[in-house]
């Protein structure tokens, strides 16, 4: 989230798209239904289905499954077409008047630089002018033909109405409607927030999905307001804190980024990421970024990262490719990993393609699980009937299972979608052997480490020299962790503007990522989460949520990275002069000699608006692109492409060119490939989702939640029972390429079959919670049935728009 | 009063007949207290003779069940001489009499007088109605099958239908112990030639006769 | 129950009147504002969880709705009705069910078991399940279909606003438990004040007709709906427009029931007087000379 939970109580509109807050994040919810109740707001809800959300929803517009690129792109042209745009804000925040390279070109659906043969655009093109200045060449009138707000137009123009209601299926009337309703913030004092979630990130073009909503935003001048921003809603408690500790497979810590295999000297790994103003007088905050990255090193490897060895560059591993899930997946399908640590994840159950995900497990020598629970994946050896047919007898691979402990039966902190970091205290213990998750990574390394001190190895330095600075070694405390990510001093840290003043002592907690030092007198293991327990203690048990603007600015509750900021760019809300668009919502201002108000001004404090330095201080432009430039794999403005088991086999935008009826840019393995179905044998799009009774493959194990959502069904629309003689309550078969489920029939109106461009499209709905194990009824697992195939840029399975074939059992 | 030894005597009920009244009898007493225990806060202290709320609510449609059966087994006995012909409707209009106590005034009345009739097919309605509504209201096994609003009907139908048994059963035993003799036909079986005569004159001479046609017969 | 004992304004089968010293107490309800509702459910679980219940795991019978209806141990239930308007738009009704605790309930009424269903003064109807007889009267009674009788122990169960909770100044559990809003709890004053703000609201996003439900007919509930289509009750799952105790249940446990054990008695009396003022009809020693004459009579005869 750009904004946090409780400021969405401040939006005039709420825009519910790729996602189903009601459903899937309930008691976020509420704040939804006080921006309604106390603010007058109105909600959009734009989804396949109408879902809860939609059931308290002022609009509700039917969508295709995996076309909402289409729809924003074409409420973006109904934007730029009618002037209802922020002008203000687009011209000095965005980088609508900057120019764009001349080779930049886009045609036929695809962008300049694509090699077919590797699926990949070379993107040296997609980059601005850069003048003799060495700065970005602009042109406030806007006229220049290749300005970016002009590219944007013509990309955009071919998203009419009509254009929207091929691809989308959402009559036009409807589509009009939500239209004007979002035009209406783009006036200063209104807002629109939009919360998102799994709808948008799991498809091909989940990234783009995203972007194309956060470039509808700014249009309308609604980031870094109270009450707006793009909001993604996220899906697992502490899925968060996950991204933000960089667990991700390319991450360090505070969204810092792995070395490339051809970034092998520290120089060019730092200065490819170190970057320099592209406009005059822009603070460009990565220019700090070796501060961050030496006290990360200092943090994991202490004395052993010295200025001479380039802070132990080289103990970090250098990628040569992305090990995202699929990736991991297909390589242990090739029989190329054989083993595996499975630490609170299921995936059998959370990856596409369960039959590929079983013969991939099979092949592993061993698979250990922590888990608290017994999941699908401690058991995809075992043959449990219709629900997982497999022979115990032909499997061998060895499964070990680490019960651990549940969230309430350990300390720490939890980050919630507002980023904020609020810790809790255990209400129970963990029953019989179940030991805490830092346990038994703790033994895990020190069992390493005294084999690699016994026996040595390639490269035993990094796990020799791994600083382990914990009390009990084998148990290291939630409190000793999180002092260690907020970071120290390790020697007295002086004033960047005055070297004699000592603003940190050594051995004390740093208060911020200020304090941050890349000559290795700091150390911090997440910059981003410096300032979460400093010497004045742990910021992140604080509760008191005193609010004294009301517009839920509680800044002594719990703790917000970066800098307990609770909106971000929040420099945004105020004008060029620095006087609040809303005077309203006032989340910051200018007062003459510094920035203040009731948020953590996201800008330097004493940083007078009339030198021009922009809001979006991370970016070296200061201001927020409209036009992505390189930074995702599959262009810089998002294009619709279909998904990859398209109901239609081409794509309306551009239907002669085959290249581009799906991402371009996606990666797909070669047997996957083979695997996907087309509309010819499985004519009905499928989409899987939560439901508010249940949580993930959790709480089938729980007699609460089986009581009020007993058995796995799919929700089919009344136009499809009735075409294939299916009542309410019925068995019936849904069957893609890649298996078969069975399942009761839910027969809703929620369900419209929709008109695109001139077919009949039937969406079929998959609850995923089901599975093998647990209490409620048995079912299949949702993901028999889904492609194994990525976004282009996060590789996040394509769960939401798939081909299937519906039959009565 | 005549003597004893000098007194003829009748038998005007059979020992079966006898038996299966006071089966009715009692079953009937039993039901209603309970259900009078039901039907109204003041008297629920009934049903602590029947250990509780919750056994009165478990035996008294049990005891219901249970009198109709005995009931139908004791109609069938008596239903032929219960059927009503003219002399009845003559007696019914005559009815002041009655209460009067001058049954001179009255017509010859056979082996039950329209009184007794009247009341005989009350307590076959009534008993028809009760189980009937009962089966309704009888939450354990059956309201389930239908709707709310026919046990709402039932559950009315069923006061007012235990309401007439009562009053009706009220007259019927105090016609017993007003009509002396009556009680002794319902315990040993037999009444006076007097009394037959007194009261059921067509019966008594029915009874004469058929006593004659009996001697007369060839052996 | 004991520091509840002297709030008890209304009792089941009893014709004296209960404590009525403690009347300060301030009529409290819950308004289920389904405008706000999403139908996630935490309300049921919070109810068993709270007082302790646990249903049967149950099966998918085609819809949304599980438990399939209230039962003994599920005391509140959403229910879901798809309704399309008559401009072709979709609208989800979603309803959370239970007992209305009626100003004028319909079950206490009905109930034959003194004490087994209070009214306290905050208006909340309460089941005291140890002198429930398991007669299932209050189902007849109740204008809502509310009342479950366990199959095990015979006892009616239903919603008890969370009596206990209450009675120490808590909300009940459902309403701690909504993670919308959609259940407030309070005084029926203030709830019908926000009741009006909530119709206000409506009004102003098209729902010309809605409404509060606080129906007449059972003398207000302590359990308050907003419905976008107060016109239309129905519409939610079969919520009655106009609810009130049935005119059978009122005949049947109204007035009859004096005049019926009047008449009993009446009847019972009316023989007494006349024994007491005819008296007895009795054979005569005439009757039977009569009687024996015509005996001889017959017996000549033959």
């Amino acid at each position: 989230m750009t904004n946090h939970w409780v400021d969405i109580k401040n939006a005039d509109l709420v825009l519910i798209m790729g996602g189903n807050a009601a459903e899937a994040h309930p008691c976020g919810f509420k704040w939804v239904t006080e921006a309604k109740a106390r603010n007058g707001a109105k909600l959009i809800v734009v989804d396949p289905r109408f879902t809860r959300s939609a059931s308290v929803a002022d609009v509700y517009a039917p969508i295709r499954a995996g076309t909402d690129i289409a729809f924003l792109g074409g409420v973006i042209r109904y934007l730029l077409e009618n002037d209802r745009v922020q002008r203000e804000y687009v011209a000095h925040y965005t980088d609508a008047t900057f120019i764009v390279k001349e080779a930049f070109a886009f045609r036929e659906g695809l962008y300049s630089g694509y090699d077919a043969e590797r699926r990949t655009y070379d993107r040296s093109s997609w980059d601005y002018e850069i003048g003799e200045d060495g700065y970005v060449r602009t042109d406030p009138t806007l006229q220049h033909p290749r300005c970016v707000l002009n590219l944007l137009k013509a990309h955009y123009a071919r998203y009419t109405p009509e254009m929207v209601e091929r691809i989308c299926g959402t009559p036009r009337e409807r589509f009009l409607e939500v239209c004007e309703l979002i035009a209406s913030t783009a006036t200063p004092t209104r807002a629109m927030t939009i919360m998102y979630a799994l709808g948008w990130t799991q498809h091909s073009i989940g990234s783009q999905m995203i972007r194309c909503g956060a470039m509808l935003q700014l249009l309308l001048g609604n980031i870094g307001v109270s009450g707006g921003g793009m909001n993604a809603l996220r899906g697992h408690s502490n899925i968060q804190g996950l991204t933000d500790l960089g667990l991700l497979s390319d991450l360090l810590p505070g969204y810092l980024t792995l070395p490339r295999e051809e970034e092998q000297r520290y120089a060019d790994y730092v200065a490819a990421r170190t970057q320099r103003p592209l406009r005059p007088n822009q603070l460009s905050y990565w220019r700090y970024f070796p501060r961050f990255f030496v006290s990360l090193q200092k943090a994991w490897w202490g004395d052993a990262a010295r200025a001479d060895n380039d802070w132990a560059y080289d103990y970090l591993p250098k990628l040569d490719r992305l090990y995202d899930m699929l990736q991991t997946y297909e390589l242990m399908h090739q029989g190329r990993m054989n083993g595996y640590l499975a630490q609170g994840f299921n995936p059998l159950a959370a990856a596409p393609n369960k039959a590929k995900m079983t013969e991939a497990l099979s092949k592993l020598k061993f698979l250990v699980i922590m888990d608290p629970l017994v999941t699908e994946t401690s058991e995809f050896w075992r043959n449990f009937g219709e629900h997982n047919d497999v022979d115990p007898s032909q499997i061998q691979t060895e499964v070990f299972r680490l019960p651990t402990s549940c969230f309430a039966e350990e300390d720490g902190a939890l980050v919630n979608s507002g980023r904020w970091l609020q810790w809790h205290w255990k209400g129970a213990e963990p029953p019989g052997e179940a030991r805490t998750d830092i346990e038994i990574m703790a033994g895990i390394f020190t069992r390493l480490r005294r084999l690699y001190e016994m026996e040595g190895g390639a490269f035993p330095d990094p796990i020799l020299n791994l600083t382990w600075p914990y009390a009990n070694p084998e148990r290291p405390s939630p409190e000793e962790i999180a002092k260690e990510y907020n970071g120290r001093a390790l020697a007295d840290v002086t004033d960047d503007a005055d070297p004699t003043r000592v603003i940190r002592r050594a051995g004390e907690q740093v208060s911020g990522f200020g304090e941050l030092r890349d000559d290795g007198t700091t150390a911090c293991g997440c910059w981003i989460y410096a300032g979460c327990w400093t010497e004045v203690g742990n910021q992140m048990a604080r509760r008191d949520n005193s609010d004294p603007t009301g517009i839920g600015q509680t800044l002594s509750w719990g703790w917000s990275w970066p800098a307990n900021r609770r909106v971000l760019y929040n420099r945004a809300s105020c004008d060029s002069q620095g006087r609040p668009f809303n005077p309203a919502r006032r989340l910051i201002e200018w007062n003459g000699t510094r920035w203040v108000g009731a948020d953590t001004p996201d800008f330097p404090l004493g940083e007078d608006p009339a030198g021009g330095m922009g809001p979006f201080i991370m970016n070296p432009e200061g201001v927020a692109r409209l036009f992505a430039r390189a930074g995702l794999a599959d262009g810089p403005f998002p294009e619709h492409y279909e998904p990859f088991e398209t109901p239609l086999g081409y794509n309306p935008l551009h239907p002669e060119e085959r290249r581009a009826v799906s991402n371009p840019a996606a990666r797909v393995f070669e047997a996957d490939r083979l695997a996907f179905g087309d509309a010819e044998r499985f004519p009905h799009v499928a989409t899987t989702y939560r439901l508010t009774e249940h949580f993930h493959f959790w709480t089938k194990h729980v007699r609460l939640n089986a009581i009020i959502q007993p058995e796995q069904f799919v929700e089919i629309g009344e136009a499809l029972a009735k075409e294939l003689g299916i009542a309410p309550g019925d068995r019936v078969h849904v069957v893609s390429n890649r298996g078969r489920i069975t399942a009761v029939a839910v027969v809703t109106k929620r369900i419209r079959p929709l008109n695109v461009d001139g077919r009949t499209v039937h969406t079929v709905g998959i609850p995923i919670h089901w599975g093998f194990t647990g209490v409620a009824k048995p079912g299949f697992l949702a993901n028999t049935l889904t492609p194994f195939v990525g976004d282009a840029n996060v590789q996040t399975p394509e769960f939401k728009a798939f081909l299937v074939r519906v039959e009565k059992a | 009063m005549p003597e004893p030894e000098r007194r003829l005597m009748l038998e005007r009920y059979s020992a079966n007949v006898r038996t299966n009244h006071w089966i009715v009898a009692a079953l009937f007493v039993l039901a209603a207290l309970s259900g009078l225990a039901l039907f109204h806060p003041a008297l629920y202290w009934l049903a602590a003779l029947f250990g509780g709320g919750p056994w009165t609510r478990i035996l008294h449609p049990i005891m219901g069940v249970l009198m109709t059966v005995a009931f139908v087994l004791l109609a069938g006995a008596v239903f032929r001489d219960n059927l009503m012909d003219a002399r009845d409707w003559e007696w019914l209009r005559r009815v002041g009499h009655v209460l009067r106590n001058r049954e001179e005034e009255l017509p010859a009345v056979g082996r039950y007088n329209a009184g007794q009739k009247l009341l005989f097919f009350v307590l076959v309605v009534a008993l028809a109605g009760l189980l009937l509504s009962g089966i309704v209201i009888w939450r354990r096994y059956f309201s389930g099958l239908f709707p709310l609003e026919a046990v709402r009907v039932a559950s009315l139908a069923h006061a007012f239908l235990a309401w007439v048994l009562i009053v009706a059963i009220i007259v019927h035993v105090y016609a017993a112990i007003w009509v002396k003799g009556s009680l002794q036909a319902m315990i040993r079986g037999r009444v006076s030639a007097g009394w037959a005569y007194k009261h059921h004159r067509a019966w008594f001479r029915e009874r004469l006769r058929h006593a004659a046609d009996s001697r007369a017969r060839p052996d | 129950m004991a520091l509840e004992s002297q709030d008890i304004v209304r009792r089941s089968a009893t014709t004296t009147r209960p404590p009525q010293a403690r009347r300060a107490v301030a009529p409290v309800a819950k308004l289920i504002d389904t405008s706000k509702c999403i139908g996630c459910k935490a309300c049921q679980v919070a109810c068993m969880e709270w007082n302790d219940l646990r249903d049967e795991i149950g099966t998918c019978t085609g819809f949304y709705e599980n438990p399939h209806d209230l039962t003994p141990s599920s005391w509140t239930l959403m229910r879901f009705t798809e309704h399309e308007t008559d401009d072709g738009d979709l609208e989800w009704l979603i309803r959370k069910d239970g007992c209305m605790h009626c100003a004028d309930p319909g079950c206490l009424k009905a109930c034959p078991a003194p004490g087994a269903i209070v009214q306290y003064a905050n208006g909340i109807v309460d089941f005291d399940s140890e002198h429930c007889i398991g007669c299932g009267y209050c189902i007849t009674g109740c204008p809502f279909n509310i009342p479950r009788i366990s199959e095990v122990d015979r006892k009616a169960y239903k919603c008890t606003l969370c009596s206990d909770r209450v009675a120490v100044g808590r909300e009940p559990a459902c309403v701690k438990a909504c993670p919308t809003g959609a259940l407030v709890f309070g005084t029926k004053e203030d709830m019908l004040k926000h009741a009006a703000e909530r119709v206000a609201d409506l009004k102003s996003r098209g729902f010309d007709n809605a409404g509060v439900y606080d129906p007449e007919g059972v003398g207000g509930t302590h359990v308050l709906y907003v419905l976008h289509h107060a016109d239309r009750a129905d519409l939610y799952s079969g919520l009655p427009q106009n609810p009130r105790i049935s005119p059978l249940v009122g005949l049947w446990k109204g007035i009859t029931k004096p005049l019926g054990l009047a008449g009993m008695l009446l009847a019972a009396v009316a023989g007494f007087l006349h024994y007491l003022r005819v008296g007895p009809n009795e054979v005569s020693d005439e009757d039977e000379r009569a009687a024996a004459r015509a005996m001889e009579e017959e017996t000549r005869n033959a």
